[in-house]
């Protein structure tokens, strides 16, 4: 089967900036797929390659099959929903939804229908004649997605869409974005900063950082087993521990991980465990987060609410089960 | 008493604003009224008598109608110029980076902030130099140099407040450079652009300095009302011509204003 994005050895450098270095990336056909990265790792730049904005320095891009390097943007069967909506301001909303059926030539009477259906999809229906300025920021957002979506794209770019709504919002849009996808079957990719949207949203995800791939997998596979310490670190701030610490607990000299909920803490002040003491407590509602300090190694707890709780400052005893400790390939 | 004070201004402050505005405005209506006057070799206060005979006599002169349509023709051809030059070099500028790009728009604006007669002994001698004859497109050349940093300045503006992700999203819908351009910039800019020409056309109009370097025996509106006034012949002519000039220009440039008004509240409420 053909994948929809394929990047072979693909590069894209800003003079010495190599925003985009060597990256090999499949995307499957109809997958959800997440580019989760901190800002400047290059996740926007490969969204922003496929779209075809920017064209690499070195390496070949295909989507479905067809070579993409050098086909200008308007002659892709791939949309994006821009971060910062970019709707027309002198067009009113169902014109901006109509806008792309209108420049290929489709005609008046068509085209409106079949926008005021892409509004009726984000459940926008009957909000065309109102001007982008008159509309909410969730209701930007909306129509963007229309914009994009009226076209039966293959491949749909998300830059970031969530980035500027609030908490409520941006939970619920999240949802009906995984359900619009599921219902379409069309690939989304998916740029973030914010490790629990591509937790919850993606099938797959690819980690950047300095314009590198740090590891693909399913959200499970990420969270649950990095493979290097920056993984382990930006995804769900995991405990990072060194291959000093690891060895006494496995017997190998590799980097590790330990998820901060893997972790048991005791007032017990001997028997088997890490001697730590307690140095800071963080209320989140559902849990409480500790910070711990074991000889010098800081390290995170997280437990449920309603544990009674050492004082700050105490010696406590902590546990761990040997299996939750993930051994990262990243070489010590 | 107290409480009015925001809403009420003083009679002493309403005053001024009246005095100021009559400073303003006064000297502009003598000129219509010695339009009537009897007395033709001087302008005389109070005007000896009425008439409306100037009219029918500036009608029939062929120089204030050669003067009139030379500046018509002459600013119309110049603002064109400066909304094609003006508009390229204002999207260069404010959308895309290149070497040289700081040089280029003060190079731009220079015309602007020169003397008007240090353009016009440059241009002149330029022409000089180059064995070039006074024409009409000297005169062109002249006002296309300060009529393209208007249209310039009015685009580059509006460009910077035009979202680049909106070109972006253009293309990404579909449409080629040029659909873009027809679609979602022209569109954007139109009033900035409007504007801009309007202002462009009026500063040709009126343009005196650069004239006299550029265009030897031709005479546009303001150089023929200059030479007018030195000669004491059919004098309320002039100020036929200057009523007729505030009442044609006054009203394009009120519709521009009316324009970009609209046009303001239109681009400030989108992104």
């Amino acid at each position: 089967m053909t994948s929809a994005v394929s990047f072979k050895k693909v590069s894209r450098h800003f003079g010495s900036v190599r925003a985009v270095d060597a990256v090999d990336l499949e995307i499957a056909a109809g997958e959800f797929f997440a580019m989760l990265g901190p800002s400047g790792s290059g996740k926007t730049t490969c969204l922003r390659l496929i779209a075809g904005f920017e064209q690499p320095t070195a390496g070949s891009i295909s989507i479905f099959g067809e070579r993409a390097e050098g086909v200008p943007p308007y002659r892709r069967n791939v949309n994006t929903v821009f971060q910062d909506y970019a709707l027309f301001p002198h067009l009113n909303v169902l014109d901006n939804v109509a806008y792309g059926l209108m420049v290929k030539g489709v005609g008046k009477a068509e085209r409106l229908k079949a926008a005021e259906e892409a509004l009726s999809l984000v459940r926008l229906p009957g909000y065309g004649t109102r001007r982008p300025g008159q509309l909410s920021g969730g209701q930007r957002q909306r129509v963007a997605l229309a914009r994009a979506l009226v076209n039966q794209p293959k491949v749909l770019l998300l830059d970031e869409p969530l980035g500027a709504l609030d908490l409520k919002l941006r939970e619920n849009m999240q949802e009906e974005l995984k359900s619009l996808q599921k219902v379409l079957g069309i690939t989304f990719v998916f740029v973030t900063h914010d490790q629990g949207e591509a937790l919850s949203m993606a099938d797959r995800v690819a980690v950047f950082n300095d314009g590198r791939i740090m590891q693909v997998g399913t959200p499970e596979d990420i969270y649950q087993r990095p493979n290097t310490r920056f993984v382990a670190d930006f995804v769900g701030s995991s405990n990072v521990l060194p291959p000093d610490f690891v060895q006494r607990y496995s017997g190998q000299h590799r980097w590790g991980s330990l998820r901060p909920e893997s972790i048991r803490v005791s007032n017990a002040t001997s028997g088997d465990g890490v001697a730590a003491r307690l140095v800071g407590t963080n209320y989140l509602g559902a849990t409480t987060r500790l910070a711990l300090d074991a000889d010098g190694l800081r390290l995170h707890a997280v437990v449920p609410a309603g544990t009674s709780l050492p004082a700050e400052g105490e010696a406590v005893m902590l546990t761990f089960n040997r299996d939750s400790l993930h051994l990262m390939d990243e070489p010590a | 008493m107290r409480s009015d004070r925001g809403q009420r201004a003083p009679l002493g402050l309403k005053v001024a604003a009246a005095c100021g505005l009559l400073f303003l405005h006064l000297p502009i209506l003598l000129i219509f009224v010695y339009a009537f006057t009897t007395e033709e070799k001087s302008f005389v206060w109070p005007p000896p008598g009425l008439t409306t005979q100037w009219f029918a006599v500036t009608w029939n002169r062929p120089d204030v109608w050669e003067a009139l349509s030379l500046s018509v023709r002459v600013a119309a051809i110049s603002t064109a110029i400066a909304l094609v030059l003006g508009t390229l070099c204002a999207a260069a500028v404010s959308q895309t980076r290149f070497f040289g790009r700081e040089a280029i728009s003060l190079l731009v604006i220079l015309p602007i902030a020169l003397p008007g007669i240090i353009t016009g002994i440059a241009l002149r001698s330029a022409f000089a130099l180059a064995d070039i004859p006074f024409s009409f497109w000297t005169i062109v050349l002249g006002h296309a140099t300060f009529c393209v940093v208007v249209v310039y300045n009015n685009a580059v503006a509006r460009f910077r407040r035009t979202s680049g992700s909106m070109i972006e999203a253009s293309m990404d819908l579909g449409a080629d450079g040029f659909q873009t351009f027809r679609h979602v910039v022209l569109p954007n800019i139109a009033t900035a652009l409007l504007a801009g020409g309007m202002l462009a056309f009026a500063l040709s109009f009126d343009e005196v300095i650069v004239t006299t370097f550029t265009a030897g025996q031709q005479q546009t509106v303001p150089i023929w009302m200059l030479e007018e006034l030195i000669r004491p012949r059919q004098r309320p002519v002039t100020n036929v011509v200057a009523m007729v000039v505030v009442l044609v220009t006054l009203l394009p440039i009120l519709f521009a204003y009316y324009l970009t008004r609209d046009g303001d509240q239109i681009a400030g409420s989108g992104k």
